[in-house]
């Protein structure tokens, strides 16, 4: 058992190590997140965040740490079949939690773009990363937020400096070979996106096989006035990898910003995505889909706060559950007295493919100003059976006409990815994982 | 062609059907007419191999052969079509998609190629002129936000496209203006040829000025109790259904 005092003494005892690879402003961020964490410790369900999940799974392991990169010839084709067909994109690798060059392909980036491993940013660029780094992820509120902050000791940053614009999406991908021992990295993003810029970016996560281990990443981007930024955050993590991921987000005014939560892998999985609206005309979509099969348990908490007025903000997660997976989603809408003319809406709907899956649905509406629309919706069902009949009666067979229902599910997400190698590749993600759902005589 | 015998089914232990004999030649236009409730649609979706009724007992034979064991796909495979009364609504699956595969499904089944988009374009053209449709209504989700017309229509298209053996239209009048009825009609009789038969299944005879049967069957309470000619579906809208109760009581 690996309690909050085991994660604790292994953080002292790497410190000195810890604090050679960072300037020492970093390390103070990290001493201050650990106390934070010591103040939380592990959630229970008795916290009301955590409510329908319970974490105790995870701490049966005794993860490692890894603190350096091990190149370990991955070619990078096969992560190509295991991620997304990423040619045309500009990649950032990561293993197990390390900046991979040998699998980075960058290209060349317009001028004053920085797009790169944090460790190198805080060489080069270390006043702008200070300004930004651990300023919007709340290490108070959020364990595994303050264990990241902590342990932090790679990840990507990007600047986009004011009127700059990347075309080709950025790839992050992340590794995670646990080879022999349960492993745990926890990479962190930063992502700045001056007035005025645009660019795409997919993060994603990746391992083999039944790997174990525990992906821990938190993700900071502030998106100011008038930019707009596209993110995907795409979870293909091995079947027994341990995932908890914060995405956190500030948005200045008219900036836009949608997400796409995608999460496939994993066995216990929880995402947050808090989006702070934080000046007048901004757009904020963010959406999900969530595939899960056998014991898996997927848990997708969203915050938006309407900090601001006239702002709109969009939220659509779709989920298919099929034997005894569980989901959770819980999304909470604060719009603060300020925030008039706040128009939010947000929809949860969820397929279960089996009796025995089971999803907890949570819509969480705060109003604090009166001049609002606010709308929510959340939808429980299986396969429309008369959708089934009517499709077989036209010559289409039963498992293929399952199959193009659950398509049709997932279409209203699917269709709203602009990313076009994630969309393409999602779409035979579904299928695939539907023909498996019912190779294992479940989901039919 | 179709030949149903005795055919008793009931839907969670209430019997709706209660020996339904009906046989129809290739080559031949039949109505079954009926008031509400007597069984009409069941028999339309008993022979599409609708499972949420149960068949209970007698047969029904499609070409000489039992489809009682047949999958609804299998059905349509071979030649069976069913125009709902109620199309479903299937968001997210487009209507060229669908009838595309549909099409390829029935083709593959039957040993034949399947085609691809270019083909398919070229072969639903015509049908779609014949419909009256317009283009945009093939790449809209499948009945989705259809008006009760459009769905009817686009019933009559999969029908045009499918090109079966055996076509059973359950109440495919209802819900239409005069304009969609002779449209519908039209595309119906397009279908009419000396291999084919169609079972035309209303509560009205209105849809039989436009789709002129050769047979008319009385459906009461799930047993046919009167076969005649076109004459027969007149008398109906004369006298009503309970003259011809009155008279089928009596025997």
């Amino acid at each position: 058992m690996a309690d909050k005092e085991t994660y604790i003494s292994k953080f002292a005892e790497l410190e000195t190590k810890l604090s050679e690879t960072a300037p020492s402003w970093v390390h103070d961020i990290r001493k201050s997140a650990i106390d934070r964490f010591a103040e939380q410790g592990f959630p229970t369900t008795k916290n009301e965040q955590w409510r329908f999940t319970r974490v105790r799974p995870l701490l049966r392991h005794d993860f490692e740490p890894v603190l350096e990169y091990e190149q370990d010839g991955l070619p990078a084709r096969k992560l190509d079949e295991l991620c997304i067909e990423d040619t045309g994109c500009r990649r950032v690798t990561f293993v197990n939690g390390h900046f991979a060059a040998d699998l980075s392909d960058l290209g060349k980036l317009p001028k004053g773009v920085r797009i790169e491993s944090l460790q190198k940013a805080l060489q080069t660029d270390p006043e702008r990363v200070q300004r930004h780094l651990s300023k919007y992820a709340d290490t108070g509120n959020n364990p595994f937020v303050a264990l990241n902050t902590a342990h932090l000791i790679d990840g990507t940053f990007i600047y986009l400096p004011k009127d700059t614009r990347v075309k080709e999406p950025i790839h992050l991908l992340h590794v995670t070979r646990s080879n022999a021992k349960p492993i745990l990295s926890h990479p962190r993003i930063l992502i700045v996106a001056e007035a005025n810029t645009r660019a795409s970016i997919v993060e994603s996560y990746i391992g083999f096989d039944a790997d174990t281990y525990f992906t821990n990443p938190v993700t900071e981007i502030t998106v100011m006035d008038r930019a707009e930024i596209d993110h995907c955050k795409l979870q293909k993590e091995s079947a027994a990898a341990y995932h908890m991921g914060t995405v956190q987000v500030h948005l200045g005014r008219d900036s836009r910003f949608k997400t796409d939560f995608i999460s496939i892998g994993g066995t216990l999985v929880r995402n947050d995505v808090n989006a702070v609206l934080d000046d007048e005309g901004i757009e904020c979509s963010v959406n999900g889909l969530y595939l899960a099969n056998g014991h898996q348990h997927i848990d997708n908490h969203t915050l938006i706060e309407h900090a601001k007025p006239h702002c709109t903000s969009n939220e659509l997660f779709k989920g298919i559950l099929s034997d005894r997976a569980k989901a959770v989603f819980n999304g909470r809408i604060h719009v603060h007295p300020d925030a008039q003319k706040t128009d939010a809406r947000q929809t949860n709907r969820c397929i279960l493919l089996s009796d025995d899956a089971q999803i907890n649905t949570n819509p969480q509406l705060e109003i604090y100003a009166d001049d609002v629309k606010c709308t929510h919706g959340a939808a429980v069902g299986q396969i429309d059976e008369n959708a089934v009949f009517y499709l077989r009666s036209r010559g289409i067979e039963k498992s293929a006409a399952r199959q193009m229902l659950i398509e049709a599910f997932a279409a209203e997400v699917l269709e709203g990815i602009k990313i076009n190698p994630v969309r393409e590749r999602l779409t035979m993600d579904i299928i695939d994982w539907f023909t498996k759902a019912r190779g294992a005589g479940k989901a039919d | 062609m179709l030949e149903i015998k005795n055919l008793h089914a009931s839907i969670q232990g209430k019997e709706i059907l209660k020996g339904v004999d009906l046989k129809v030649s290739a080559g031949q236009v039949h109505a079954i007419m009926g008031p509400n409730g007597s069984g009409k649609s069941t028999l339309a979706q008993v022979i599409a191999g609708r499972d949420t009724f149960d068949v209970t007992s007698g047969d029904i034979l499609y070409k000489g052969k039992s489809i009682l064991e047949m999958a609804p796909e299998e059905r349509a495979c071979e030649g069976i079509f069913l125009a709902f009364q109620y199309p479903v609504e299937i968001p997210g699956v487009r209507n060229s998609y669908f009838l595309k595969s549909a099409l390829n499904a029935k083709r593959k089944y039957n040993g034949e190629d399947e085609i691809d988009a270019m083909e398919f374009l070229a072969l639903i053209k015509d049908k779609i002129e014949l419909l009256e449709i317009k283009k945009s209504f093939i790449e809209r989700p499948v009945n989705d936000g259809f008006s009760g017309g459009e769905k009817k229509r686009n019933e009559v298209l999969q029908m045009a496209v499918l090109e079966p053996t055996l076509a059973v239209l359950d109440e495919t009048d209802s819900g239409l203006d005069i304009d969609a009825l002779k449209i519908v009609a039209n595309g119906v009789n397009a279908l009419r040829g000396p291999g084919r038969a169609i079972v035309v299944v209303t509560h009205y005879q209105r849809l039989l000025n436009y789709i002129v049967p050769d047979v008319v069957h009385v459906l009461l309470d799930g047993r046919i109790v009167k076969t005649g000619d076109r004459d027969l579906a007149l008398e109906l809208e004369d006298k009503g259904y309970a003259e011809v109760q009155k008279q089928a009581a009596k025997g």
